[in-house]
């Protein structure tokens, strides 16, 4: 993105005075004197605060009180539950295993993808593709893979027909944990292909040029210069794609009709059953320590992505 | 321009056809799966859709889609009338909250849906008592999910031109802030605030998880209500979600390409 910084010269200090009106004072003074411009920035704030501050709030809040309002500790050590501790095991490999493989087929499209006009029509038909997979999918992803690879799917007839293979032999496993993984890298590998491009794309042209004048090769330059520039984008990109996977709840939710193998679906449980494993109030501890997990992956990855948009400017 | 880092024609195409090969399976698959039936091939799911005698069948999902598509006007509005504003307020007079602006716009991201909804519950049984229980007030909840995408397209096009000298020079000119937003900024905006437009209407179209823990009926909610009476209807209707998503997507991609050609001449 070009950033014409010369948008706001006086960033100096605009020191808010209270009799600055902004319907009145003189447009050249005005961005100097802010005052009751203040005004303006209170119906987001309030939008805000009431439904994005407050339900955060109010969701982590829920998990410290019991059904009578009282604080307690007994919601969050039900996150010591071995039910509870073995669910999140399940979203943690599902979430490692799919960001692993969609990001590692993500990387593959982009480089297939390197060098070519952003504006072209590869480009621009790849990424409407995969923003429509990484982001909007949800609940009709799960609809897809049932009709490719369910009981009754296409694929599954095929399978069964022509090679007499069948594979649901172990059991229905599409609807159970193991089913989530291909439709999990269905929105996986998409999302890696729209946020690893841009590091991608900004490898420079002059650094293979230079590398080639002191002596390297082409096939020497990914190892030496490539992967190491390369490195902390890849691995930002991960990170994103495991706190994707993590909160993802309608594909799930689809798929699985019953059980609730993975967090977000025992929040579900949670939410709408009065009592799991005997507590009130859990989905609040639930939804505490999912934002414990994916706060902390997003923490690691704004770090890192601070680092890695050093090489893309 | 990179040919130097660019990848062989031939690593191209093998890539592109294994990969987009696979990602093709299911889709044709599904497509095949809505139009074969035992005695062979047959369009008469998809003419079904649309037989008025089998309308009540249906109805969950044309009633979803219905409050889906007034959602996603009520977004967009949220979005043109108050994030839009926001935006350009803050790069005009409050450039050093920028910042702060962007971590909170961005914020939404790292909150998942699911959390969310935990805490939009008892708020959402309390706007149920003030503003009943239309379809519409859900777009609420909407609007924070469609605000990081809502804020790259718009903060894109903000960072793209002028803004400061803009509204002075209109200002100089002896027009007034309504008309210096409306006349002066929003079209130079537009590009951006189109795109924002067109995400959320996707966003919105796709959204399951708040709506469903809400017990709305969204287009998402109606599809897996039929879904579980008639599995091709709801194959049929993902097929067509999907492809009406990509085509917005699509769209912003190449309306994209139209703009910059124009903008760096």
């Amino acid at each position: 993105m070009t950033t014409l910084t010369s948008g706001n010269p006086l960033a100096g200090s605009p020191t808010p005075s209270p009799e600055g009106r902004e319907q009145t004072a003189p447009a050249p003074r005005a961005a100097r004197r802010p005052g009751g411009a203040w005004l303006g920035l209170v119906p987001f704030a309030a939008y805000l605060g009431a439904f994005l501050v407050l339900p955060t709030v109010l969701a982590l809040m829920t998990g410290l009180f019991d059904g009578d309002g009282a604080l307690t500790g007994d919601n969050i050590a039900a996150l010591l539950d071995p039910v509870v501790l073995a669910t999140f095991g399940n979203s943690t490999w599902v979430s490692l295993l799919t960001a692993a493989i969609g990001a590692a087929v993500g990387a593959l499209v982009c480089f297939a993808m390197l060098g070519l006009p952003e504006t072209g029509f590869v480009r621009t038909t790849v990424d409407a593709a995969s923003g429509v997979l990484a982001q909007f999918g949800g609940v009709m992803l799960a609809f897809v893979l049932v009709a490719t690879i369910g009981t009754q799917g296409v694929v599954t007839r095929l399978l069964d027909d022509a090679f007499g293979l069948d594979i649901f032999a172990g059991g229905a496993w599409i609807y159970a944990l193991p089913g989530l993984i291909p439709a999990y890298i269905v929105f996986q590998v998409p999302l890696m292909v729209i946020t690893f491009m841009p590091a991608l794309a900004a490898l420079k042209p002059q650094w293979v040029e230079a590398h080639l004048t002191l002596g390297g090769t082409r096939a020497s330059f990914w190892p030496t210069i490539g992967f190491p520039v390369l490195a902390p984008s890849f691995l930002a990109s991960f990170l994103l794609l495991f706190a994707n996977a993590f909160s993802s709840y309608a594909t799930a939710a689809a798929l699985a009709s019953q059980g609730s193998q993975i967090v977000p679906l025992q929040i579900r449980t949670a939410l709408t059953s009065e009592t799991v494993l005997g507590r009130e109030n859990l989905a609040g501890a639930l939804a505490l320590g999912m934002i414990l997990v994916v706060g902390v992956v997003m923490a690691v990855y704004a770090l890192i992505q601070r680092r890695a948009a050093r090489w893309q400017s | 321009m990179s040919g130097l880092l660019a990848p062989s024609r031939a690593t191209r195409w093998i890539i592109g056809i294994v990969v987009g090969g696979v990602f093709a399976v299911p889709f044709v698959a599904t497509v095949l799966y809505t139009i074969s039936s035992p005695d062979g091939w047959t369009l008469s799911r998809w003419a079904a859709l649309f037989d008025p005698e089998l309308a009540a069948k249906y109805r969950p999902v044309w009633t979803g889609l219905v409050n889906s598509l007034t959602l996603a006007l009520v977004t967009v509005a949220i979005v043109l009338f108050l994030f839009a504003p926001t935006m350009v307020l803050v790069s005009l007079r409050f450039p050093r909250l920028r910042r702060a602006f962007e971590f909170l716009a961005l914020l939404p991201i790292t909150i998942p849906a699911i959390v969310l909804v935990v805490g939009l519950a008892p708020i959402y049984l309390q706007i149920g008592r003030t503003f009943g229980t239309g379809a519409w007030t859900l777009a609420f909840a909407y609007g924070v999910l469609v605000l990081p995408f809502a804020y790259r397209s718009i903060q894109a096009s903000i960072d793209a031109i002028d803004l400061r000298t803009l509204s002075e020079a209109a200002r100089t000119l002896g027009a007034g802030w309504p008309s210096v937003l409306l006349r002066v900024i929003a079209p130079n905006l537009r590009q951006g605030l189109l795109a924002a437009s067109l995400i959320s209407v996707a966003v919105v179209l796709g959204e399951f998880t708040i709506a469903s823990l809400l017990n709305r009926q969204v287009l998402q909610t109606g599809l897996v209500v039929i879904n579980k009476q008639d599995a091709w209807a709801s194959a049929i209707f993902t097929l067509l979600a999907l492809a009406f998503a990509f085509l917005l997507l699509l769209i912003i991609g190449r309306a994209g390409r139209v703009g910059a050609g124009r903008k760096n001449p």
